[in-house]
């Protein structure tokens, strides 16, 4: 079992690498969708001894949100913004490369201090989820268009959801499903804000929403 | 399931709103919700029913001691609503469905006792309020609604990654990893404390950023400048009092788990730090909405500074609540009217309004020194009591620092109501209709005002129990 758990959570590891380095934004938000199926996917192998309905009906769902659902809602935004690449990104990609692969050894030398159950100990589980939430945030630092800071924000919430299937036992179907749910409207809103923000500025650099400030 | 029928009927109205066909008659059915709604709180207030300890959603003390005053200021914004959308003449559907539903998300949150549940509630309401936002359809409005959502978004998947933390602390200490609040209040000193403090911070920057807290406040100042003065309203008075709740809720996990203490000393700290960042910001703002603005982040620092108090400093950040929020209503409703007559909200464009608006001009300058905490009004009273706490629990330099932020909050604030409301008037191109004082644009800040002297001068019996019922949810006697 653990075997097959370090599996996906390595390959998601290694997408956060892929996501770093690339200027393009439909590698990005292909890879931002990749780490959505296989994080989907670690309910089943975590479970596996003990399959029901209700494991099966939230592994369905958050493939088809995380992996196909925010992607397709992505890829629109991005076609309709006819932007197709990130090219001056306040952190360059390999420094972001960098930055990134310093963050996963990062964390799997925390999670070896930190106070684990034996179950999760020894796993790329808490590594993994740390890993995810630093890679989200330097996405969302590093990038200007609004685009690359939405996968970010992604990237986050995949980490975020894997810390979350530490409590898989604990956790009533109703929470996951809210939690999804919310993550799924929120991508909607914000595709459509990316819409409007284009409309009115004529871009997606954020850099030029700058007429807030004090 | 009288507590049910507050989500409910709200939410019903969303839908109703939604499908309703007349774009005239549509506003009508917000102050018809939100009257239906205030009706069943003040009954649920004054007959309170017993809670299932295991119930996920109840309407609890703490629920009492604060929903009453949102649904209070939701009604009074509804009522304004109807005036303000018939000088609109955009089509308002949206709007009015997005504004029931922000009042059920609201009633959610508020009632929650499922650490889950409150993530979800504050995260709809979150997206609830974007098409409220960016409803004048500017493109500063865009931009302010682009950083509210990035900023308030980043924060709350932080108080997420708290909720698991502490469910986690359950875990690793031997309980079953439920995070309801009876559940964890139950484990509490068997959580895990390198957990629960890990938790305790992320939570804390998670809901202080919904809050406004600084150095997290960074989204406030643009999205209550550029939305509609009763959005800001709402937002100020009501979406922060969740997170506020969310706050209190969670303390007293951190309580039970034996790190009160340190959770105590991250409130004041953070507390002070907001009042004093507001404060100084409020000393240069040219901009009289952005300077509300600044006026919630001291506010929210006041709430944890009082919360850091200990039991009886709650009892006065529950009363300050409810003063903080009618008064900003007030404040932020005319400051509306004043800004549509005007055209801006900048002071180097807005002068001699008391020329051109003179009972809002009056509103506005009685809000300032309302808000200022200024007798007779509710938040001297409630500042004053926090004054007061805070000196016989100890912490006389504390003290100090938020009377000197207090002072100097009230240079900015006059400073800049009194070169809007003085001087020689000078539109450029006004429009006729937003020139008209309507009884329906200045009745509900009155309201407000008036209301806000009310609970300073009569505090009522029934608020002053449900104020000390939550005090003693929160802290239970041993």
């Amino acid at each position: 079992m653990n075997d097959y758990l370090n599996l996906l959570i390595g390959l998601a590891m290694g997408l956060n690498l892929l996501a770093l380095g690339t200027s393009r934004l439909p590698v990005l938000i292909r890879a931002v969708g990749a780490q959505g199926v296989l994080l989907g996917l670690v309910p089943l192998v975590l479970e596996a001894h003990e399959l029901d309905w209700r494991l099966v009906l939230i592994t369905l769902a958050t493939v088809a949100g995380k992996g196909f659902l925010i992607p397709g809602l992505l890829h629109r935004a991005m076609r309709t913004a006819n932007i197709a690449r990130e090219l001056e990104p306040y952190i360059a990609y390999i420094p972001s490369l960098l930055l990134g692969a310093g963050a996963t050894i990062a964390a799997v030398a925390l999670a070896r201090h930190l106070p684990l159950l034996p179950e999760h100990a020894g796993t790329l589980h808490v590594p993994g989820a740390i890993a995810l939430i630093l890679t989200g945030f330097i996405l969302l630092i590093g990038r200007t268009k609004a685009i690359s800071q939405v996968c970010g924000y992604l990237i986050l919430e995949n980490g975020i959801y894997l810390a979350g299937l530490l409590l898989i036992r604990s956790t009533p179907i109703l929470v996951e499903f809210g939690i999804l749910l919310d993550v799924t409207v929120g991508i909607f809103v914000i595709g459509i804000i990316v819409d409007r923000i284009q409309r009115a500025f004529d871009s997606l650099d954020t850099r030029k929403l700058t007429a807030l400030h004090e | 399931m009288n507590s049910m029928l507050l989500i409910l009927i709200p939410l019903a109205g969303a839908a109703l709103a939604a499908i309703w066909p007349d774009r005239r008659t549509r506003p009508l059915l917000l102050p018809a919700v939100g009257a239906a709604h205030l009706a069943l709180c003040l009954w649920l207030m004054a007959a309170p029913a017993a809670v299932d300890p295991a119930a996920w959603l109840a309407f609890d003390p703490l629920a009492r001691a604060i929903l009453p005053g949102v649904s209070l200021l939701f009604l009074v914004c509804a009522c304004y609503a109807a005036s303000y959308l018939r000088l609109k003449e955009q089509g308002n559907r949206v709007f009015v469905a997005a504004l029931l539903l922000v009042l059920g998300l609201l009633s959610t949150g508020h009632q929650a006792r499922h650490l889950g549940i409150l993530w979800i509630a504050t995260e709809a309401v979150t997206l609830a309020c974007v098409p409220l936002i960016h409803f004048t359809g500017t493109p500063r409005a865009f931009e302010a609604t682009w950083k509210y959502l990035l900023v308030g978004g980043t924060g709350i998947a932080l108080s997420l990654l708290g909720s698991i933390c502490l469910g986690y602390a359950s875990l690793h200490g031997g309980g079953s990893g439920d995070i309801t609040f009876t559940a964890l209040l139950a484990h509490g000193p068997i959580l895990s404390k390198a957990w629960v403090m890990t938790a305790w911070v992320l939570l804390l920057v998670g809901y202080g950023t919904k809050m406004g807290l600084a150095p997290m406040h960074t989204w406030k100042p643009d999205t209550y400048g550029e939305s509609p003065g009763l959005v800001g309203a709402l937002l100020a008075g009501g979406v922060t009092s969740v997170a506020f709740t969310a706050i209190l809720r969670v303390k007293s996990v951190i309580d039970a788990a034996g790190e009160g203490a340190m959770a105590d000393r991250c409130l004041l700290a953070l507390g002070l730090f907001s009042t004093l960042t507001a404060a100084l910001f409020l000393l240069r703002t040219r901009d009289f909405k952005r300077m509300l603005a600044y006026s919630s982040i001291e506010h929210m620092g006041i709430l944890c500074i009082a919360s850091s108090f200990g039991s009886a400093g709650v009892w006065a950040a529950l009363f300050h609540v409810w003063s903080n929020g009618l008064t900003k209503g007030t404040l932020f409703l005319s400051a509306g009217n004043l800004q549509r007559a005007a055209g801006s909200a900048s002071m180097d464009d807005a002068r001699g309004m008391s020329r051109i608006l003179p009972h809002n001009s009056r509103l506005f300058v009685a809000g300032m020194f309302a808000i200022t905490a200024c007798p007779p009004f509710g938040p001297f009273f409630s500042e004053l009591l926090i004054v007061r706490t805070g000196l016989a629990g100890g912490h006389p330099w504390a003290i100090g620092l938020f009377l000197a932020c207090l002072l100097l909050a009230f240079f900015g604030l006059s400073h800049v109501v009194f070169a809007i409301v003085d001087g020689r008037p000078r539109l450029k191109k006004p429009d006729p209709a937003h020139l008209r004082e309507t009884a329906g644009l200045v009745l509900p800040p009155l309201a407000l005002l008036a209301a806000s002297l009310w609970l300073g001068l009569f505090t009522p019996a029934i608020l002053k129990d449900a104020w000390s019922a939550a005090v003693l949810q929160l802290f239970p006697l041993p």
